[in-house]
């Protein structure tokens, strides 16, 4: 897979060379991809990216996303089209955390909009930007099912939820005191946050 | 108090865990179909309840059993829908994440009347951590011979696994489910043939939703007939509804079907009323693609009859004056709410999430927008709401699959019932959101 594929980012083949899970990582894949019959590991796909996203810094580099090809015997182009196609795939480097906050209707009748902001002028980004530290990426989001307790933001694994000013500040400043990369796959989520 | 069938036990310490859920009388549909029923029975007892799919479209879901192709030496699938994205609508994260066992004892029973060896959960990625908590229930049934090989030493075999999304509302639409656990892009197909004749690796494949598949081990426990007794002519059972914005309590409610909309928004059992003494402005019923009613036509019919929580009640009148009772995602906005804004957001959703396969849709609901954000930014202009309205109309009908409905009849409902609203702000160019003090509240809490 070259730049003409992936379209932002080069293809870099000293690092293709490098990029290899761990073999913690790589017993997660095997195990995902014995869910399936023969034959049918592209299924595997959409959870096997996610584990190659948490593994690889939180994002899916074209190196990345050709060695998940070659793990799942399939061309690089199908990972690709996936990649491209779920919100929940990173395409360019972000931030250790990425903030999604989420901005549909029922979250913003309680505040999602005024939620983002205070995040934009705490950590001085816009929406879409990271933070000079790369700790923080800020995103805003569709329906993350926490209509009930809105408003929210979902940090990784962890949903954030019933948010007010302060409970920011205190998920912020946990995070950045942890300053590691939360991903989706976690296990320690802090709903309770 | 209504009788609740799926989540009476919410609130039992652990009940998440396998023996905890047992000692409250779980897995006994298992034990009862798979020892004393054949699976044409337990199909029998499914259309003998009248129960319809939870997940929005309410089709009975005996009739879409009855409906898999069984050719010899094909495997058979189920496949959960838990992909749970509607707008409003959070209820199956609530079932999983508080009593999975309750899904996995629904995945054997179904399973076992559909004769499918394996299962698939297919839970929206952003739900990972209850990815986790089901996961975590399935081990448990499993060492307790729940799942596997013989199951409870019967001659019923059968795997079940979860599979998790990556982040895409279109993956609720069945056959773009079905793409997405072949590992590949959400564009649903083209129908048909259906998935019950070719779903999963193009073998017969049952989807249900989460509430659905659950309601299958009270049905088989209490039997169809005296499931059928709960509820109000075609509505039968009881449905989970989630309930979100300006009420003062948010949750989940287990309602039996038949109750009034008036009972749901104001007792103390439901919503318990509008927040801070607002007056009820508007409803959104069965989450974000259902037509928005008014107030007056949300508690009562256009005839003037109590508007009730079933199919039924809540679309009489049609799309005139009526709406659905869609996914259960009931959505209740005060006085102060901007419908127009409100819409924006559902106007933003759904062209983030088309899926891009269909012109209409990729399109339209771009379109419509721009448009919207128009009207929020005080430069849109009363020729607009007329062009909104006509680029609705041009989407619905005209795609591969119902995402372009559910994005065109949020603005047709919205442009029916609030059209002042809309010319109101472009005859004064200026959009003023009165709302916004009403939120900072909350948040500055």
């Amino acid at each position: 897979m070259g730049s003409q594929v992936h379209g932002t980012q080069e293809f870099n083949k000293s690092k293709r060379a490098e990029i290899k899970f761990s073999e913690e990582a790589m017993a997660i894949v095997k195990g995902i991809v014995s869910h399936y019959p023969e034959g049918k590991q592209k299924s595997a796909l959409l959870p096997v990216l996610h584990v190659a996203q948490a593994e690889f810094g939180g994002w899916l580099s074209p190196e990345v996303m050709d060695y998940v090809a070659e793990v799942l015997k399939i061309k690089p182009i199908e990972v690709f089209e996936v990649a491209s196609f779920y919100t929940m795939y990173n395409l360019k480097p972000v931030g250790k955390c990425v903030l999604e906050v989420c901005q549909t209707s029922s979250c913003w009748l309680n505040g999602a909009e005024d939620i983002v902001k205070y995040i934009e002028k705490k950590l001085n980004i816009k929406v879409g930007e990271t933070t000079k530290d790369g700790m923080f990426t800020l995103k805003t989001a569709e329906c993350l099912g926490s209509c009930g307790t809105a408003p929210m933001l979902q940090c990784g694994a962890s949903y954030h939820e019933n948010l007010t000013y302060a409970k920011v500040d205190t998920i912020l400043e946990t995070y950045k005191a942890e300053g590691k990369l939360r991903s989706y796959t976690d296990l320690d989520y802090k709903n309770t946050l | 108090m209504g009788r609740k069938l799926l989540i009476h036990n919410d609130k039992v310490p652990n009940i998440h865990t396998l023996e905890v859920y047992r000692a409250h009388g779980g897995y006994a549909s298992v034990e009862k179909a798979l020892k004393t029923m054949t699976p044409d029975q337990v199909t029998d007892e499914v259309k003998k309840s009248g129960l319809r799919g939870r997940g929005g479209a309410g089709f009975p879901t005996g009739l879409k059993w009855s409906f898999l192709a069984k050719p010899e030496g094909v495997p058979r699938y189920l496949v959960c829908n838990a992909d749970e994205s509607e707008p409003g609508t959070f209820k199956d994260r609530y079932l999983m994440e508080h009593i999975p066992h309750a899904l996995i004892e629904g995945m054997i029973t179904s399973s076992y009347a559909l004769g499918a060896k394996t299962s698939y959960i297919y839970i929206r990625g952003e739900y990972f951590y209850v990815a986790r908590i089901v996961e975590n229930a399935i081990r448990e049934a499993y060492a307790a011979g729940l799942l596997g090989e013989n199951i409870l030493g019967t001659n019923f075999s059968h795997d079940c696994y979860v599979q998790v999304g990556g982040g895409a509302y279109i993956c609720g639409e069945e056959t773009a489910l079905l793409e997405s656990l072949e590992g590949k892009r959400g564009n649903p197909r083209i129908k048909p043939p259906f998935p019950a004749v070719a779903g999963l690796w193009g073998c017969p494949t049952v989807v249900n939703n989460v509430e659905t598949i659950a309601a299958v081990c009270p049905i088989v426990n209490m039997g169809g007939d005296e499931y059928a007794k709960i509820g109000v002519g075609k509505s039968t059972g009881t449905k989970l509804i989630s309930a979100s914005g300006h009420i003062n309590k948010p949750g989940v409610y287990e309602i039996e079907l038949g109750i009034t909309v008036e009972d749901f928004i104001y007792s103390e059992e439901y919503c318990g009323g509008i927040r801070n003494g607002k007056k009820l402005k508007a409803v959104v019923a069965g989450g974000s693609s259902v037509p928005i009613l008014p107030a007056e036509l949300i508690l009562k019919t256009a005839k003037g009859e109590p508007r009730l929580m079933t199919y039924e009640s809540l679309s009489d009148g049609g799309f005139q004056t009526g709406t659905m009772l869609g996914s259960g995602g009931f959505i209740a906005m005060d006085e102060d709410t901007s419908i127009v804004k409100n819409l924006f957001t559902f106007a933003r959703f759904y062209h983030h999430e088309s899926c891009g396969q269909c012109s209409p849709c990729r399109e339209g609901t771009g379109w419509m927008e721009k448009i919207l954000k128009k009207f929020l930014n005080g430069t849109a202009n009363e020729s607009d709401v007329e062009l909104l309205w006509d680029i609705q109309s041009k989407i619905e009908g005209k795609t591969i699959c119902p995402l372009g409905e559910a994005a065109a009849w949020p603005v047709a409902a919205a442009i029916r019932h609030f059209k002042q609203e809309f010319l109101d702000i472009a005859k004064s160019k200026k959009f003023i959101d009165v709302s916004h003090y009403n939120r900072l509240n909350k948040i500055t809490a």
